[in-house]
């Protein structure tokens, strides 16, 4: 994966720059084939066929870690529980190699039910890499990744890249019980904790965040998962004064800024829409993270 | 196969419904393809007020049965933020530009149109008159006789076109699109969003459902309301002598021709932008190239 820096630069002629933390996407959805579904506990990896966004920098498609796709089967997307899905759902890169984008899929309605069916020579509409992914930690401070449940996948492709980058970094996974939990194969030397015990650490994945911070506080946060866990990872870090960048899930019709559907209040009054400003948003931005920030009722 | 419409040329009939498209984040997600590519003939922007607003609170989205409904709660920057941040930037699109502006009052919409007026950038003028009116808590637009006040009163400020986005959530709209002709309007365009209600879900005890929607209801969109959009304005094109703009549902080139041969002059694409940005071009070019073509 190029440098950010890099590929600021590449941009730098272009009529309508774009920021170090989003690659454009190829405009229109385009239809892909899948390579592959793989079983990963509760979880299923799907894994996609993406040469556009294999491209490398000028043209410049390559996912910025914590940017995201909206996905759709092409075949038999409606007609299911209720006659949906309608829409396509959004889902975070979770892994980005040899032109293969990987998505961690776990079926919650409608929408993820149909895309865990599909398997090799399947065909899918893929729009994307979309919105603003992560940014390196500052002043030598080291990376925490807390992830929570399906929320851990832009944190795999995170964790690749803080490595070539030679930055520590150290994931801290929590999930509801043991088949989720093995969802931490996807990262690489994760410290566990689950709801119900059955694997690493009995308790929260947060119970973890604050020992590591005990230890040492010079760090910066990158959180993505239930919108409890990142309220809790919000204000940990806001007492300490820790730098926390969270990666938002928000029910979103079109992923790109067009329906205005997927906001969070931000702080000092007003939204934010989680396609273009996030889905990873400054937590200094927020003043809470709301139970319903999901707003994935009738979206999944 | 060019269009015209109210006095422009437009390159094909397809444009995009107000409030489905934002150009400018679109540029932030696309890139200089964007423009390049731009996938209507006319951009209509979001609606416009004289205050900025920030919208309604969230969730603002709920899936239906090939559907979506929708309770945004029309976020802008105001007419002020509009003209200083987003004209400039939006002047440079390929395509003429339509602003939609909504007022609870004549006074207002007609500060608003007499502002629009001012700036060439802007080709059109598209009123949206599904808001409350003050007074009476009706939508402006649902009553004949107080659409064609309205549109009277506004359309002594612009010499623009000046389009009334019909709301579908009247007795009679036909006799709405009617008034607003006898008003002044220049066209008609429908359908709005139908009034649409999503409940929280059940957790299985018996106390009452709340509405999932921040804003409580919230407006119906996308194939679901397309056969009620066929009739509206089939309806409402025999009521009067304007172009109109039809709208609701269109994903395909074969709705779009149905709408058209019903007799609408242009058609706008909306819910089907979400699922894919360049569904307006699409369907434009699949129009100009019928599947069977008998006389090529």
């Amino acid at each position: 994966m190029p440098a950010g820096a890099a590929r600021g630069q590449d941009r730098v002629s272009e009529r309508w720059p774009i920021s170090d933390r989003s690659a454009a996407a190829p405009f229109g959805r385009r239809l892909l084939t899948v390579t592959g579904m793989d079983e990963l506990g509760a979880y299923r990896v799907l894994r996609v066929a993406d040469p556009e966004m294999s491209e490398s920098p000028p043209a410049g498609r390559a996912p910025v870690p914590g940017q995201f796709a909206m996905l759709a089967a092409a075949e038999r997307w409606g007609g299911g529980e209720d006659e949906r899905p309608y829409l396509a759902r959004a889902f975070s890169i979770a892994r980005f190699s040899d032109g293969e984008a990987h998505y961690l899929l776990e079926d919650v309605g409608p929408g993820t039910m149909r895309l865990c069916e599909l398997g090799p020579g399947d065909r899918l509409w893929v729009l994307g890499p979309l919105g603003q992914g992560f940014t390196v930690p500052q002043d030598s401070r080291r990376a925490l990744l807390i992830g929570g449940g399906v929320g851990i996948a832009p944190l795999a492709i995170w964790q690749d890249e803080l490595a070539e980058k030679d930055i520590p970094a150290q994931a801290l996974l929590g999930f509801r019980d043991g088949p989720r939990a093995e969802g931490a194969a996807l990262l690489c030397a994760a410290q566990v904790a689950t709801d119900d015990g059955s694997a690493g650490r009995h308790g929260l994945v947060t119970d973890l965040l604050i020992e590591q911070l005990e230890g040492d506080e010079h760090a910066t946060v990158y959180a993505c998962g239930p919108a409890p866990m990142l309220e809790t990872v919000r204000a940990i870090c806001a007492t300490r004064a820790i730098p926390a960048q969270l990666a938002l899930e928000a029910g979103m019709a079109c992923g790109f800024g067009a329906c205005y559907g997927c906001v969070v209040p931000r702080r000092g009054g007003g939204y934010l829409r989680v396609c273009v400003d996030g889905p990873v948003i400054d937590a200094a931005e927020l003043d809470l993270v709301e139970a319903h920030a999901g707003g994935a009722g009738g979206t999944r | 196969m060019t269009v015209e419409f109210c006095g422009l040329e437009l390159a094909h009939p397809i444009v995009n419904g107000s409030g489905t498209f934002d150009a400018l984040a679109a540029r932030r997600a696309f890139g200089a393809a964007l423009d390049e590519q731009f996938p209507f003939a006319a951009y209509v922007s979001k609606t416009i007020t004289l205050e900025p607003r920030a919208g309604n609170p969230p969730p603002r989205l709920w899936e239906t049965p090939a559907g979506l409904i929708n309770s945004i709660g029309l976020p802008n920057k105001g007419l002020a933020g509009y003209l200083a941040e987003d004209l400039p930037e939006l002047t440079s699109l390929p395509v003429p530009l339509i602003t939609n502006v909504m007022g609870s009052s004549a006074a207002e919409i007609a500060e608003l149109v007499q502002a629009c007026d001012a700036y060439a950038e802007i080709a059109a003028i598209e009123l949206n008159v599904s808001c409350p009116n003050v007074k009476t808590g009706l939508d402006i637009g649902a009553d004949p006789r107080h659409l064609e006040q309205v549109v009277r009163t506004v359309r002594e400020r612009t010499s623009k076109p000046l389009i009334v986005k019909l709301t579908p959530n009247a007795a009679d709209v036909a006799a709405c699109a009617e008034a607003a002709q006898e008003g002044g309007a220049d066209a008609v365009s429908l359908i709005n969003t139908l009034r649409a209600l999503a409940l929280a879900p059940s957790h299985g005890g018996m106390l009452s459902r709340e509405p999932w929607l921040g804003g409580r209801t919230g407006g119906l969109s996308g194939p679901a309301i397309r056969a009620v959009a066929l009739a509206q304005v089939a309806a409402v094109v025999t009521r009067v002598e304007i172009p109109a703009i039809g709208m609701g549902g269109v994903s395909s080139a074969t709705h779009a021709r149905e709408l058209l041969d019903v007799g609408a002059r242009l058609v706008a694409v909306g819910t089907a932008s979400f699922r894919d940005p360049t569904a307006g071009s699409r369907i434009a070019r699949e129009l100009d190239s019928p599947p069977a073509p008998v006389h090529a």
